[in-house]
């Protein structure tokens, strides 16, 4: 038994040494990326891990040395990788994570330690008032604005929704009952499902028949192909409003033909091809996208993926800012940089155009929103 | 949905109007026959499918003693198979199913190392390189001509059937005498390793494969689809074959036996091991079939098939893991349920499903005096 036990101590020494060697020169930038490459998150976060790759290697001079942890989604396994991070590789930035739980968990250890975070999904407002924590892609609130916008145009007056049975299903239902009657939108039926579910026509008829003008489908992914199909089978032709978590090229391959006369949220990073020459966002877009489907293929764009390029795009900027004043690995450079992040904006990025304040953690207007509306397989811009 | 119900939707209801109103209001008692008879159907063709999970879970526990976590990854690896040959691509499961056939047979090299003769050698090779290598020929062979659709659902299940063998092999041979505790907590880790392999080989996102028939047939004011007709067809096939092989078929008393009395069943010859590969090897089959089945009418992700196994596995609960006829009657009931909550309390559909469960167990705990066998 006690042998057993200084062999494993000699195992575990034994692993960690490539550690110790590894660790970071002082002069290089280290950040830390905690995302979930698997489990029920894995579709938002391997396009991110992906993204990391795309990343350059050096930046204001100085050598960038990537740490990718895999977080599963989980948040006790985002903390433990966040606290990794800062205790045993002194990162001076963490990107991540891909969900919302496990992102809001990298926010606390971040605001404990005093460590700039770039979240890259979504999160409550109490933690994007947090002064550590940036947040790369469009809150639900400002989507939301922008497709309820596009309801009203639309004649819009009642609406059906459907949307997961989550937190995500929760948010956009959430907006309608903040926001909703701004804009003259009744909500007459709130249904709700789960991703992995084999059916949900009942949701679907108890939709039909409560005869909206609207549905609106508060999913992500391929997920949310499912009532799309369900309302068009069952003889739905209203139109139906998709966020940005629908706009995959998985999910028109999934929902053909049923995705038509449909109207989707999207930030602009998806059809950067389409956009005006004059948009801020299109230089970034452009130069991702086209990166991106040169490595993995044509077609394989996602929503998610950008928001690394996006935290790249800020630091970019950031870091040279930062450098001025400290040497990476310090305390003190990882205030500067927080501050450079804070006040060194506006960051043009492929998603939409970074600016934030000292009350202001999400930095996005109207410019990091673009409609979609899906014809014959693709994504088309209408606004 | 028919024209005729679009019509009386939009002739029998006031805009707006409350649907939980419409069910009790008298005037609109043909909608309301209409939306259940929809509901009943949509209950009945997922309670089919899970009926084939239950009674694949009841037969493997009572043989093996294994409560089968994975079934529900058999399930979503034939719905991925058939939905990548219908894309014309060679699915990723034949390169899973010859690791698989490798393991098997290092693991029988190893129970080899004292010595053999060479026809145990010689039938190692052929069923764990030699059929996986064939399967896979075949596969890469036909996959990219664009098959017909029966042929594909027959290649997915020729795919998917071998991989119950090896999983017995590789997890719960060496473990075939221990308690339903450990066999659980293998069963927990076969799940997760299935539902890993299951993301490296078919990806994040979720596939949907195309119906094996198209058309639709109208009966009454319902409309049914080919596709669930062939559920129907195939879940009711499944328990005749199965029925007959356990009444007819000496393999199958041989199970019947393993699962009366497993030590007894051994001293009056019957090799346990044999009976628990066939189980495995059903199970699979099984599994692949309902996958075939159910891959055309939703979206399948590498880690559906988890939620769709409990499904299975509450209603294998209802029939005490040891009655066919009951699970496969409370299987209708789960998707029966399931469909009803969807409309009335979409939110709390699951909560309602699995909460079947705590009802059924609290009567079988009073009404039963358990004992652990053997």
């Amino acid at each position: 038994m006690k042998n057993r036990f200084l062999a494993g101590i000699a195992a575990a020494a034994v692993a960690s040494l490539p550690l110790m060697v590894a660790a970071p020169a002082l002069a290089d930038v280290t950040i830390g990326v905690t995302v979930s490459s698997t489990g029920p998150g894995a579709a938002l976060g391997i396009p991110l891990k992906n993204s990391v790759e795309l990343w350059p290697t050096e930046v204001g001079g100085e050598k960038l040395k990537v740490i990718v942890l895999d977080d599963a989604g989980d948040p006790s396994t985002a903390t433990t990788n966040a606290r990794r991070f800062v205790n045993d590789d002194k990162v001076d930035v963490i990107v991540g994570s891909a969900l919302t739980p496990a992102s809001i968990a990298v926010a606390g250890v971040a605001a404990e330690t005093s460590t700039p975070h770039l979240g890259c999904s979504p999160v409550p407002p109490n933690i994007s008032k947090g002064k550590w924590t940036f947040i790369m892609p469009q809150d639900a609130g400002l989507i939301a604005r922008n497709l309820f916008a596009k309801m009203k145009a639309d004649g819009v007056k009642t609406v059906g929704y459907i949307g997961f049975s989550d937190s995500y299903g929760d948010l956009w239902m959430g907006q309608f009952k903040a926001i909703g009657e701004q804009y003259g939108l009744k909500v007459i039926a709130d249904e709700r499902y789960a991703r992995p579910d084999t059916s949900v026509s009942g949701q679907v008829l108890k939709l039909v028949a409560a005869r909206p003008d609207a549905v609106f489908v508060g999913a992500s992914g391929t997920g949310a192909a499912l009532p799309q199909i369900g309302l068009r089978e069952r003889g739905f032709t209203g139109k139906i409003y998709q966020t940005h978590g629908a706009v995959t090229f998985d999910f028109l391959r999934i929902a053909g033909k049923a995705a038509d006369n449909t109207v989707f949220a999207s930030g602009p990073a998806m059809v950067p091809e389409g956009l005006p020459d004059s948009a801020e966002t299109k230089p970034e877009g452009m130069a991702y996208v086209t990166a991106y489907e040169k490595k993995f293929g044509a077609g394989t764009r996602t929503q998610f993926g950008p928001h690394i390029n996006d935290a790249m795009a800020i630091l970019k900027k950031a870091i040279p800012i930062a450098l001025k004043k400290a040497k990476p690995g310090t305390p003190e450079f990882r205030a500067a940089l927080r501050d450079a992040i804070e006040t060194g904006g506006p960051f043009p990025a492929s998603q939409g155009v970074f600016n934030f304040k000292a009350d202001d953690h999400l930095g996005l207007d109207d410019r990091a929103v673009v409609l979609l509306t899906a014809k014959n397989g693709k994504f088309e811009l209408t606004k | 949905m028919t024209s005729n119900m679009k019509a009386s939707l939009s002739a029998n209801q006031e805009p707006g109007q409350n649907l939980s109103g419409i069910f009790r209001n008298r005037r609109n008692s043909l909608l309301d026959a209409m939306i259940a008879a929809f509901l009943i159907q949509d209950g009945i063709t997922n309670g089919a499918v899970y009926a084939l999970l239950g009674l694949a879970l009841v037969l493997l526990f009572s043989v093996t003693r294994v409560i089968f976590i994975p079934q529900g990854e058999f399930v979503a690896y034939g719905a991925l198979t058939l939905a990548l040959l219908d894309g014309a691509k060679v699915p990723a499961t034949i390169s899973l199913l010859v690791s698989f056939g490798v393991i098997a047979f290092l693991l029988d090299l190893w129970g080899m190392r004292r010595g053999t003769d060479a026809r145990t050698f010689l039938r190692s090779v052929g069923l764990n390189l030699v059929l996986p290598g064939a399967i896979y020929g075949i596969t890469a062979a036909l996959a990219p001509l664009g098959l017909p659709s029966v042929a594909k659902a027959l290649l997915t299940v020729l795919i998917i059937t071998p991989m119950g063998l090896y999983i017995y092999r590789i997890a719960y041979r060496p473990l075939a005498d221990a308690s339903v505790l450990v066999l659980l907590i293998a069963s927990v880790g076969v799940h997760l390793a299935m539902m890993g392999l299951g993301l490296v080989f078919f990806g994040a996102e979720g596939l949907r494969a195309e119906p094996l028939a198209d058309e639709n047939y109208t009966v009454g004011m319902l409309m049914v689809s080919a596709q669930s007709l062939c559920i129907y067809g195939a879940t009711i096939a499944i328990i005749v074959a199965l029925y007959l092989f356990f009444e007819r078929t000496l393999l199958g008393k041989a199970l019947r036996a393993t699962a009366v009395n497993r030590l007894g069943a051994r001293l009056v010859g019957v090799r346990t091991h044999l009976t628990g590969v066939t189980a495995f090897t059903l199970a699979a089959a099984i599994g692949a079939v309902s996958g075939v089945l159910i891959g055309p009418i939703t979206t399948i992700y590498y880690d559906t098939g988890f939620l769709i196994g409990l499904k299975g596995f509450v209603a294998a609960i209802i029939g005490g893991l040891g009655s066919f006829p009951i699970t496969a009657i409370a299987a209708i009931g789960v998707g029966l349920v399931e469909s009803f909550s969807s409309f009335f309390a979409s939110s709390y559909k699951e909560v309602i499903v699995f909460g079947l469960i705590i009802p059924v167990l609290i009567w079988l705990s009073l009404s039963h005096a358990f004992h652990e066998e053997e």
